[in-house]
């Protein structure tokens, strides 16, 4: 395997994304990243199929627009991870920022800890096979989901008592489900959001997200292999339609 | 209900001495006004939006339609409209929608404003006879250049341009999704501005693929719903624009309903068919003016730093300072779209009461950057509500670069202004998806109308230009002294800084 | 319509006055005796190393006083007297023109201004803009700008201009069209060492003088000349252009000459446009600018004002009419019209 090793310290992050690419069009097909710290926009665009890892804490909207390549991060991420991705995977071994997978429409963030508000927010899906998918190891602020359009979204509250004690889920969703580990409170529904049975069906059709997680963080995935979830979804494919009248 | 029907809002009738009988207004009208009974042809004109489809195809002009043929007892304050919003609202409970852009009587800058000629002091200039430059470069500019002496003792440049965009006359075409007008429509614009050597804005809808060839002069928009956003996407495009706001509905996001948004759309947008796009209010990633620098750069980052970003916004009452925060990010163009901007559909309330017009915002935007000594290094295009030649000379003398044009493109391809475009009906197959009304409108056809509308303001402002002793756009940008306003109130002459008719 | 004349002696021998008066007042014509003026470098070498400032004062009380002040705030005043004049029967003396020789101090600038030039614009545009009654009309060194309402004759003798002896001559008679009828409308339009005398109107003054006003000009003039003289400024002071780039930029290449450039030369010109857009000189116009290091000489794009150019030996002349260089020397070698949009410069050697 062609690896490429690239010292960030101190590097702005239009000459190391330069550097990455070079590396990509040269046949890397592994970039590790050494000293990363804050560089904003790591993989912003990036096509290939080349595994990056991140050693530090890259800045915000890690893998904007990306589409293909899998980033590994050895530390936190910031604001937007997997903003507006279309495939590839983000594997984030810590927690996240805000606006994690933001309006993504292909592709998996996986995240060990947990995440701040507006995650998942606007993820939207196209086709059946590609669907946009957000794990949480551990818990979510606020507004999860709010907007959603398609994709899963599944947060399993690893160590915590509830996995999801935030509210304002699933605002506005038109389309796609968030799965949450447990029980969840009625008062944490947004507005358009509605609580499902999670059923057998559901487990076998999410069981292998679990596994790939479980994989990348070293987890025993039959823990997670039970029916103990919520399934959240829209309550009307157009929440917003009964708010208007024609001229 | 004891509310009743309220008064049909036109009256449609046949002149029977002239009608041949032929039936084409029967096909044409897609709101379904007229309809055959034995010989005979009904109207129920409580259908017609005068769209004015069925009156240009009729061949022997056989249609008459009149306006509101039964009115409201008078009032200056209980108007029609302020009766009918209430009685819809009473039945309904809801919040109004309305197309095209604000429908309020109100005056009308541009028509206020005056431009100057030449007399015997200068001379006017020939555009005939004499070189006349409509050339216009959008992007960043550099505020002074570097010059460095080679070894052989020559001159060079020792600042690097940022890439911008050249237009050859600074009438481009703005953002008109695909979804709120058909594929059609958009080709027929590309093909317009491929020719002419302009732009057109993608809208927030993706770029459908029969679109690709026109791609070099498209300019692709990323908007709150990021419909169609893609890396591939983002290099298609000649720029890049980050959309904030619109003119028509500023603060507020936009829905196309799950009717419009067939396979075609549903391909294109990247969404599932049939259901609502919704694009939130806000970019959920930008909440301050530092996240929105974080988005262009992320935009040029993905694109390596190749394309222009511009910023849309509506012009709202600190239109200046939004223009002044983003004219210090890394963006390369702000987009200040007017109160008479218009749309597929806005909250009616929205349409009509919120924002401030396109003249006061050129003005105070091109006034503010200059206080801060930004100016030429960002561009300003001025839209909403441009109508002719003559809007944009002013636009461009009150400080524009260049202005986007979108309802006097749609009526150069047949819109009549009904405002009805959200209903999926529009006859001339400009607002709709329905195949079969799509396909009256023939790209080509529409694609030399559209050419031909911007050919001839382009001859028009070379003409204004060349009486004015201009032979280059730059001299016209921001040069307030060729303008005068006629029965403008001080505040707003002192906003415009334009002096009065005659001084 | 306007005449105007230029000089410059390459060789910096000096001119006196009385040829530059004789050749202006040929032109009578050209004017209609409601302004004239005279700029003339080389004519204070004795205060070589001061600003000369001189200033058009309606009355010697407030005025005065205001203007002491200001520049006291800021350095020192040599020398300072009523610029000498003898009146003339056809020349109404609406204000009392006078001169200081001014040099800012170094210690009372620090911090405050990056330049000696920075202060003596700062005080030009104050004084012009904020003090009733006294207008600074010249500020460079070693030059003084002489000018008032009247025939070109007049002035001069008001001025005893052939007392004066330079190697740069400038000289205008006007004819005001766009602005009022007052001394401070005359030219020579001057700030610091640019001088400038104009023939014709700018149809994109209202471009032009947003933009100077970005960097903190104040146009006070009440007429289209004066921003030629900060276009200058800006371009050749602050952005440190050479005087081929400073006429580039004001008068550029037409966008389809540029499209037939080799490359690189496209690309210069091009930036050139995007950049200095705003500068752009539109309208007719011939145009003298006196500079540090000689005369700039050019016109607009499409040669709409005439201009003649002279030279013999050191010696170059410009001037609308031929006539007038005749006037000022019949020795006068090589006569020709310069090409639009190209800059004749004269340096000294």
């Amino acid at each position: 395997m062609k690896t490429v090793r690239i010292d960030a310290k101190g590097m702005h992050y239009t000459p190391l994304n330069q550097k990455i690419r070079a590396a990509v069009a040269d046949g890397a097909e592994e970039i590790i990243l050494d000293n990363v710290l804050g560089q904003r926009f790591i993989g912003d665009g990036l096509r290939g199929n080349v595994r990056i890892i991140i050693n530090g804490v890259p800045g915000g909207d890690l893998g904007m627009f990306m589409s293909g390549p899998t980033c590994i991060v050895n530390g936190n991420a910031e604001h937007a991870p997997g903003n507006t991705m279309d495939s590839g995977m983000l594997i984030i071994h810590g927690s996240a920022g805000d606006a994690v997978a933001h309006s993504m429409r292909g592709g998996k963030v996986f995240v060990k800890n947990n995440i701040g508000y507006r995650g998942g927010i606007h993820m939207k899906q196209y086709e059946e096979e590609v669907r946009p998918v957000l794990v949480v190891g551990g818990t979510a602020h606020s507004f999860l989901g709010e907007y959603m359009a398609g994709g899963i979204v599944l947060v399993l509250g690893i160590g915590k008592e509830k996995a999801m004690t935030d509210i304002g889920i699933g605002s506005g969703i038109h389309g796609g489900e968030i799965i949450i580990r447990g029980e969840v409170d009625d008062y944490l529904l947004g507005l358009g959001a509605r609580k499902f049975k999670f059923t057998e069906s559901d487990l076998e059709r999410i069981a292998p997200i679990i596994k790939t997680f479980c994989e990348q963080f070293g987890y025993d995935p039959t823990e997670f292999l039970d029916t103990n979830y919520t399934r959240i979804g829209p309550a009307s494919s157009r929440p917003f339609a009964s708010k208007y009248v024609w001229e | 209900m004891t509310l009743g029907s309220v008064p049909p809002k036109f009256k449609v009738s046949i002149d029977h001495d002239q009608c041949m009988d032929c039936g084409r207004c029967i096909e044409n009208c897609s709101y379904g006004v007229y309809r055959r009974e034995g010989d005979k042809i009904l109207i129920e004109s409580r259908k017609c939006t005068a769209c004015l489809r069925c009156v240009s195809m009729c061949p022997r002009d056989a249609i008459n339609i009149t306006e509101k043929p039964i009115d409201y007892r008078s009032h200056p304050v209980w108007t029609r409209e302020a009766r009918e919003d209430i009685i819809n609202q009473a039945r309904s409970g809801k919040i109004i929608l309305s197309g095209m852009g604000n429908a309020r009587d109100l005056p009308i800058i541009y028509d206020n404003l005056l431009l100057d000629a030449c007399q015997v002091t200068t001379p006017s200039i020939d555009p005939l006879r004499e070189p006349m430059e409509l050339r216009t470069y959008l992007g960043k500019k550099p505020s002074k250049l570097k010059f460095k002496k080679t070894e052989s003792g020559d001159v060079e440049l020792d600042t690097q341009l940022a890439p911008n965009l050249k237009l050859n006359t600074p009438i481009m075409i703005g953002h008109m999704s695909f979804g709120a007008i058909s594929l059609n429509s958009q080709l027929s614009m590309a093909k317009a501005v491929k020719e002419i050597g302009t732009y057109m804005g993608a809208g927030e809808g993706g770029l459908h693929k029969n679109l690709y060839p026109y791609q070099d002069n498209m300019i692709v928009q990323v908007a709150s719903g990021r419909f169609g956003v893609n890396i591939d996407y983002l290099e298609r495009g000649a720029a890049i624009e980050v959309k904030i706001g619109q003119g028509a509905k500023p603060g507020i996001g936009g829905h196309l309903p799950g009717e419009k948004v067939n396979e075609e759309v549903s391909k294109t947008r990247m969404i599932p068919l049939g259901s609502d796009a919704i694009s939130p209010a806000p970019h959920h990633d930008i909440y301050s003016i530092e996240d929105l620098v974080q988005l262009i750069r992320s935009l040029k980052e993905a694109t390596e730093w190749k394309k222009p970003v511009f910023v849309k916004i509506a012009a709202v009452h600190s239109v200046a300072r939004s223009a002044a925060g983003i004219a210090r990010s890394s963006a390369d163009a702000v987009v200040i779209d007017g109160f008479r901007g218009g749309t597929g559909a806005a909250p009616k309330v929205f349409r009509d009461h919120v924002g401030i017009p396109i003249e006061t915002a050129i003005a105070s935007v091109d006034q503010e950057l200059r206080k801060q000594g930004v100016r030429n290094e960002i561009s300003i295009i001025a839209s909403g509500g441009i109508r002719s030649s003559a809007d944009l000379a002013k636009s461009i003398a009150l400080g524009a670069d260049a202005v986007y044009i979108g309802t006097a493109a749609l009526i150069s391809l047949g819109c009549r202004v009904c405002g009805n475009c959200y209903r999926n009906l529009c006859p001339w197959g400009i607002a709709t998806q329905r195949p079969d009304l799509v396909s009256r409108l023939d790209p080509e056809a529409g694609a030399v109308q559209v050419s031909n509308l911007i050919h001839g303001w382009t001859l028009e402002l070379g003409e204004l230009m060349g009486g004015a002793g201009i032979n280059s756009i730059e001299s016209l940008r921001g040069n307030r002294d060729r303008l005068r306003g006629y029965m403008l109130d001080e505040g707003m002459l002192n906003i415009l800084d334009v002096l009065p008719a005659g001084a | 319509m306007c005449g105007i004349i230029g000089f410059i002696d390459r060789a910096k021998s000096r001119m006196d006055g009385s040829g530059i008066k004789a050749a202006l007042s040929l032109m009578n014509e050209r004017g209609s005796g409601e302004g004239a003026g005279y700029a003339a470098y080389g004519i204070y070498p004795e205060y070589a190393d001061y600003y000369a400032l001189h200033v058009f004062f309606d009355n010697m009380g407030e005025a005065k006083k205001k203007v002491d002040e200001i520049l006291q705030l800021w350095g020192e005043i040599v020398h300072q007297e009523e610029i000498p004049n003898t009146p003339q029967p056809g020349l109404k003396k609406v204000h009392i023109p006078w001169r200081y020789f001014f040099k800012p101090s170094q210690n009372l600038i620090a911090g405050r201004m990056a330049s000696e030039n920075d202060v003596v614009m700062h005080i030009v545009m104050e004084v012009n803009e904020k003090i009733n009654g006294a207008t600074i009309f010249s500020s460079g060194k070693n030059m003084g700008v002489f000018k008032a309402s009247g025939w070109p004759e007049d002035v001069a003798n008001f001025y005893r201009i052939e007392d004066y002896k330079g190697y740069i001559w400038l000289a205008h008679h006007r004819y005001p069209t766009n602005s009022p009828e007052w001394w401070g409308g005359a030219h020579p339009f001057n700030l610091l060492n640019w001088s400038v005398v104009h023939n014709g109107e700018i149809t994109s003054y209202g471009t032009n003088k947003r933009y100077v006003e970005g960097y903190g000009y104040k146009c006070t003039a009440l007429t289209d000349t004066e921003v030629i003289a900060y276009l200058f400024d800006i371009l050749g002071r602050q952005h440190g252009l050479s005087h081929e780039m400073i006429v580039r930029a004001l008068v550029p290449p037409f966008w389809d000459d540029i499209d037939r450039m080799p490359e690189k030369e496209a690309m210069l010109n091009k930036a050139i446009r995007l950049t200095y857009g705003p500068a752009l000189m539109n309208g007719p116009f011939s145009i003298v600018v006196g500079t540090d290091d000689g005369i700039v000489v050019f016109t607009d794009r499409i040669k709409l004002r005439p201009l003649v150019v002279g030279e013999n030996g050191s010696k170059l002349y410009v001037s609308s009419e031929e006539a007038a260089i005749r006037t000022m020397d019949p020795e006068v070698k090589s006569i020709y019209t310069p090409r639009a949009g190209e800059p004749i410069i004269g340096r000294f050697i």
